[in-house]
């Protein structure tokens, strides 16, 4: 019992609620967590998808861990400097960067 | 004879002159007070071009060929089929032009080193001097088209460095500016005859282009026609006739020797020269030689009449070069080229004689003023009078000229005159036309003669009008000038001797002497031939004309009723209309230099230049870019969420595409 439709169909409702959520919500902190919801998403597909077509995806899924342990530190960093700035993580008031 | 030294050496005719100009240039300089090696350099190397110039000539008529001997130096411009060398050309015509140039060149350079003596310039007057003669030789040796214009052009660039010699005076200089541009118009028309040579013959080269030109251009066709109408265009710039005739008289701000040399014996006669040079092609075109004859004859009275109510003496002889230049074009018109090289020939003698006499006068006039400091015009002839017992020598050399121009025989202008006229008469058998032409020619050689008298009638006798305390200071010039004043006088006398005609016994020298040049053109227009009491008629005739003229203008004009020209009244009526020459320059400003001023500034700046280059393409590119810039900033609204979503909706649109 393989179960790969089940597990890319689950992969692919985290996906879309990761995407809707960086969409939609204007926290930063939750944003972040979207964010890593999407990763997660992917790293299901790869697991599911390496039953049909060999090691390879379990190696890509330790990559995309580390990417996102990397991201994630680097991230919550950012938002830690921004909040002490700017007394916010809301996205709204943070626009420095318009035309 | 081509490998004659003394025609080889020719390239010297020009080293000397452009030696000059850089030696005179670097003293003007580094030490313009070194007056006495600038005066040994500057007439060194006319006199030592013109003793080449004679050597020339001698070896030509040695060598009895037709053919003329042409020296090729380099290539100058190999441009895909067209092939133009920087060559010379030594034959009857440049050999008669180059003794002329040089010849009379010496004697106005002497005259030179009196009259400029005070002057701060100097050196700078003598190297302008010597380019002038170098860019005259190169006119009148090159061998094909482009290098003659060079010469063309040159001369052109030093009537305007002289004209405007007293520069910091701004009449002078706006003088030299209105010749040089006047003479553009014509050097546009020289331009275009180029090209069409170029296009209906493929060469440039005169050799090549008048033996072919029979063959390749239809006699009366419009080529022909078009190519000599151009040509006449750039000689009716350089020689001042009727439509480009303004700048001559104004000209005459320059020194007085410059318009001896200059705007009298050689420069402008360069259009006669091209017109002469280019014989063949006018042969062809039979409306051309109509057109060139009729302003010619035009140019002729119409100069003449305006030459009547002058009162700068200078200005007298302008017109009256304007006049003699229109006879030499009336001449050459007619087909009677050796007749029109004839005038330019003795006319150079005379004219200068005239000029550098004037110059005398004007010398003796202006020391007279400067002694006593009065602020008087030294050139107005009701400031002269008397001057005879002051200017002896000046006064008896000038008579001599003016009989010669007024056509007094046995002088030089009495044969060259009566022999344009006279071809002008037998061409009227085949064309009525010349009848009018030489009617013209007529009249003005009566009002020739009549203001040449005036002139001096006003200038030499009568009772002095200079002012008493100018009186004293009246005197002839130094030998420097006078000498080459006796030289030129002894030529006006006998130049008429070059080409005096059968009928009174002359041998026609100058006539076989340019055979060989005229010879094709003469094959195509028979030369017509009156018959001996004809000829005998129109030569009495023509006495008769001038001894009218003169005793017309001793028994009309009365020199003690004239005041001097501070206390003068203005000119009333016909005389106010002629000093003005006709309003000839007020309706060319109106006409001409106010509309295109007009559209300079209202259409061309304000609205061309403003509005479409500078407002439409300059500013206009700076404003899309903007506006584009502007546009784009509009989507970095600096919120992440936008953005995002922006990338999504782009993934989702690139996969759709993909996966369809």
């Amino acid at each position: 019992m393989t179960l790969l439709g089940p597990a890319l169909a689950v992969s692919a409702v985290l996906f879309a609620l990761g995407v809707a959520g960086v969409v939609i919500r204007r926290n930063v902190i939750v944003i972040f967590m979207c964010v890593e919801l999407m990763l997660n998403a992917v790293n299901l597909t790869f697991i599911a998808l390496a039953q049909r077509l060999g090691i390879q995806g379990h190696v890509f899924v330790f990559f995309v861990m580390a990417v996102a342990a990397a991201e994630a530190a680097v991230g919550l960093a950012i938002i830690l400097a921004v909040f002490r700035h700017r007394e916010t993580v809301d996205l709204k008031d943070i626009t420095l960067l318009k035309g | 004879m081509r490998n004659d030294p003394a025609v080889t050496l020719v390239w010297l005719v020009l080293a000397l002159p452009l030696a000059g100009f850089l030696l005179n240039g670097a003293l003007a300089l580094l030490a313009p007070q070194k007056k006495t090696v600038v005066s040994v350099i500057g007439v060194g190397v006319l006199a030592a071009a013109f003793a080449v110039a004679v050597a020339a000539f001698a070896a030509l008529a040695r060598g009895h060929t037709a053919e003329p001997a042409i020296l090729t130096y380099w290539s100058w411009l190999p441009v895909g089929a067209l092939r133009v060398d920087f060559a010379l050309q030594v034959d009857a015509l440049s050999t008669v032009m180059l003794l002329v140039v040089t010849g009379v060149g010496s004697l106005i350079h002497v005259f030179s080193v009196g009259y400029m003596r005070e002057d701060p310039g100097y050196a700078r007057y003598f190297a302008y001097l010597n380019l002038f003669v170098f860019f005259m030789l190169i006119l009148v040796l090159g061998a094909n088209f482009p290098v003659m214009f060079v010469g063309w052009e040159g001369v052109g660039l030093c009537s305007y460095l002289l004209i405007g010699f007293w520069f910091n005076e701004r009449i002078n200089a706006d003088a030299g500016k209105k010749a040089f541009i006047v003479n553009r118009i014509g050097d546009a028309g020289f331009l275009i005859a180029m090209y069409l040579i170029f296009q209906h013959t493929g060469s440039l080269d005169f050799r090549t282009v008048f033996s072919k030109a029979p063959a390749l251009l239809a006699p009366g066709g419009p080529a022909v026609t078009a190519i000599t109408l151009f040509l006449f265009l750039g000689c009716t710039g350089k020689s001042a006739q009727i439509p480009l005739l303004t700048w001559l008289p104004d000209a005459m701000q320059g020194p007085t020797p410059v318009s001896a040399l200059i705007h009298a014996a050689t420069m402008v006669t360069a259009g006669v020269y091209l017109v002469v040079r280019c014989n063949v092609l006018y042969a062809l075109a039979p409306l051309s030689q109509t057109v060139v004859a009729g302003i010619g004859a035009l140019t002729a009275l119409f100069a003449a009449v305006i030459a009547t109510k002058q009162w700068d003496i200078k200005r007298v002889l302008a017109y009256s070069t304007i006049s003699q230049l229109g006879y030499m074009f009336l001449g050459v018109g007619t087909g009677a080229m050796a007749a029109g090289m004839f005038h330019l020939v003795t006319h150079a003698f005379f004219k200068a004689l005239l000029f550098l006499g004037a110059g005398s006068v004007i010398h003796a006039m202006h020391h007279a003023f400067h002694a006593t400091r009065a602020h008087e015009d030294a050139q107005d002839m009701r400031n002269m009078g008397g001057l005879k017992q002051h200017l002896p020598w000046t006064a008896n050399l000038m008579w001599v000229a003016t009989l010669a121009i007024a056509g007094v025989p046995p002088l030089a202008g009495f044969f060259s005159k009566d022999e344009i006229l006279a071809a002008a008469f037998a061409r009227g058998s085949h064309d009525a036309a010349w009848y009018g032409f030489w009617g013209l020619g007529v009249a003005t050689a009566l009002l020739t003669a009549f203001y040449m008298t005036r002139l001096m009638l006003y200038t030499f006798h009568g009772p002095n009008r200079t002012g008493d305390a100018e009186r004293a200071h009246l005197h002839e010039a130094p030998w420097i000038m006078t000498g080459p004043l006796v030289v030129l006088g002894v030529l006006t006398v006998a130049g008429g001797m070059l080409n005096a005609p059968p009928l009174l016994g002359g041998g026609t020298w100058l006539h076989h002497w340019l055979d060989p040049v005229t010879r094709a053109a003469a094959a195509l227009w028979p030369a017509a031939h009156l018959a001996p009491a004809l000829e005998w008629t129109l030569l009495l005739g023509a006495v008769l004309v001038a001894a009218a003229g003169i005793a017309v203008a001793r028994s009309l004009l009365r020199p003690d009723a004239l005041v001097p020209a501070r206390l003068a009244p203005p000119e009333t009526g016909l005389a106010r209309v002629l000093l003005k020459k006709l309003y000839l320059d007020e309706i060319y400003d109106a006409a001409i230099v106010r509309p295109i001023t007009w559209l300079s500034t209202e259409v061309l700046w304000k609205i061309v230049d403003l509005r479409l280059v500078d407002g439409l393409a300059v500013n206009g590119a700076a404003r899309l870019t903007r506006t584009a810039g502007w546009l784009g900033s509009r989507l970095q609204t600096g919120n992440v969420g936008v953005y995002v979503a922006v990338f999504v909706i782009g993934v989702l649109a690139v996969l759709t595409a993909a996966t369809r």
